[in-house]
């Protein structure tokens, strides 16, 4: 077995490599060195492995490339792979998400930006076409923005009906489509808008991040700006699972691989104390779907600990036990081969660790 | 013919050249337009698809900062030489 993994960071993505089930990695010098990597993925419907990477120059803009040789050679078209048409008023500013559907539908990848749009490729990623039923929407002038701008960043094809699809935007909310992108309605009830003068809107929250469960398709985890919930029902209600958390804040998480009712995150104390609770380096686990949650540590850090982890920047792998790994702005990456039982470092001294992405092949 | 200095962070989106000549004259526009049509990943570096100058990208036209000349309406003589220079920005 082989595991890859993703380190996009704000001067480039790094490509580490583990042939010894997780036990040492090999990291690869920065690809796009110098670029904001804001969103990576894998996709393994092909012959070989593709990695997509959306950076963003400072000065130049946004793109996305791709790269079937593990970053030997890239390809990026010449003609933006994103774009609003003229008439538009809008530009792409950068690539938050970029996620392949699924083994169904060979070649679609959608992208998730901001300004908030979703797109699809249907070429592996070269080429992207706007989703008007989302741009187009109603509430979209309604849409704000977070600290880190208006956004898509989460999108999650469902794993059997290619026209259901759900994604998360800051702010904006929870969003699904049940006719392939043509129609969209949000889904947001019960999720709390902590900033907004009505706590319950019907969208407008500021949802950090969705996860989708490993066994039932219609069961999420939404760790939002402040409060963390489950919904069983794909999305019409939501309810609270963060009762047992030390906080309710935070940016990532992300659900078992295979196994139902297993999630991680990683709490913070509050949007206006953005470090871990007690400045220490904790992931919480929970294995009955949020009911109840328990701190993982053990190789973490165990000094004062003041790095955040940002919502793209925890992801588990396919393997048997699952990888879980999370980098931070300070620039370490982390990996637990046991599913959060114990953790090694992986990298350190990095730029800020933006997302993660792992595989195994 | 109006040259068009390329910065070396951007070489590789123009060929590898260092220097570009254009057919377009008149305006900085239309200079920039023919950029997009013949090397269009240099000229979406340099502009976003609305059309606009990117806010980190100077262009310079004859030693002056287009953006206080009449941005992209800045006239361009027929030996005019166009520079583009990455601002002062990032961290």
């Amino acid at each position: 077995m082989t595991v890859h993994l993703a380190i996009g960071t704000q001067k480039g993505l790094f490509l580490a490599t583990s042939t010894d089930d997780r036990r040492s990695w090999e990291i690869s010098p920065a690809h796009h060195a110098g670029l904001g990597i804001y969103s990576v993925a894998f996709d393994t419907r092909g012959p070989t492995v593709r990695v997509l990477a959306g950076f963003e120059s400072s000065h130049f803009g946004p793109s996305v490339a791709v790269t079937d040789d593990l970053g030997q050679s890239w390809q990026e078209p010449e003609k933006a792979p994103l774009a609003f048409s003229a008439g538009e008023e809008a530009a792409v500013e950068r690539v938050w998400q970029l996620v392949p559907a699924g083994p169904e539908q060979p070649g679609v990848v959608y992208a998730g930006t901001q300004p908030s749009a979703l797109w699809r490729s249907a070429d592996g990623g070269l080429t992207f076409e706007l989703i008007r039923g989302l741009w187009d929407h109603p509430h979209r002038p309604e849409w704000g923005a977070g600290f880190g701008g208006q956004a898509i960043h989460t999108i999650l094809p469902h794993p059997a009906d290619p026209s259901r699809l759900l994604v998360a935007m800051s702010t904006g909310g929870v969003y699904r489509t049940t006719d392939g992108g043509a129609t969209w309605a949000p889904a947001n009830r019960g999720i709390k808008a902590a900033h907004q003068p009505d706590p319950w809107p019907e969208f407008g929250q500021c949802v950090h991040k969705v996860a989708r469960d490993a066994a039932d398709p219609d069961h999420y985890y939404a760790q939002n700006h402040h409060g963390v919930y489950r919904t069983t029902d794909g999305g019409d209600s939501w309810q609270s699972i963060a009762n047992t958390l030390p906080a309710d804040f935070g940016f990532p998480i992300v659900a078992h691989p295979a196994r139902g009712g297993t999630l991680w995150n990683f709490p913070l104390v509050a949007d206006s104390q953005r470090q871990p609770v007690d400045l220490r380096c904790r992931v919480f686990r929970s294995t009955d779907a949020g009911d109840t949650w328990e701190p993982q540590q053990s190789g973490l850090p165990q000094d004062p600990y003041y790095p955040v982890v940002l919502r793209d920047a925890m992801c588990t792998d396919n393997a048997d036990p699952a990888g879980v790994y999370f980098g931070s702005r300070a620039g370490e990456v982390y990996a637990s081969r046991d599913e959060g039982e114990t953790w090694s470092t992986v990298a350190a001294h990095l730029p800020d660790v933006l997302c993660v992405r792992a595989v195994a092949v | 013919m109006p040259t068009i200095l390329v910065p070396g962070v951007l070489r590789a989106e123009a060929g590898g050249e260092s220097h570009l000549t254009v057919a377009a004259e008149g305006s900085l526009r239309a200079v920039l337009d023919e950029i997009g049509a013949r090397w269009p990943q240099l000229e979406r570096r340099v502009r976003d698809e609305k059309g606009e100058v990117r806010r980190y990208v100077n262009v310079y036209v004859d030693g002056e900062d287009a953006r206080r000349t009449g941005g992209q309406e800045t006239a361009v003589s027929a030996g005019a030489e166009i520079q583009i220079l990455p601002s002062v920005a990032g961290g």
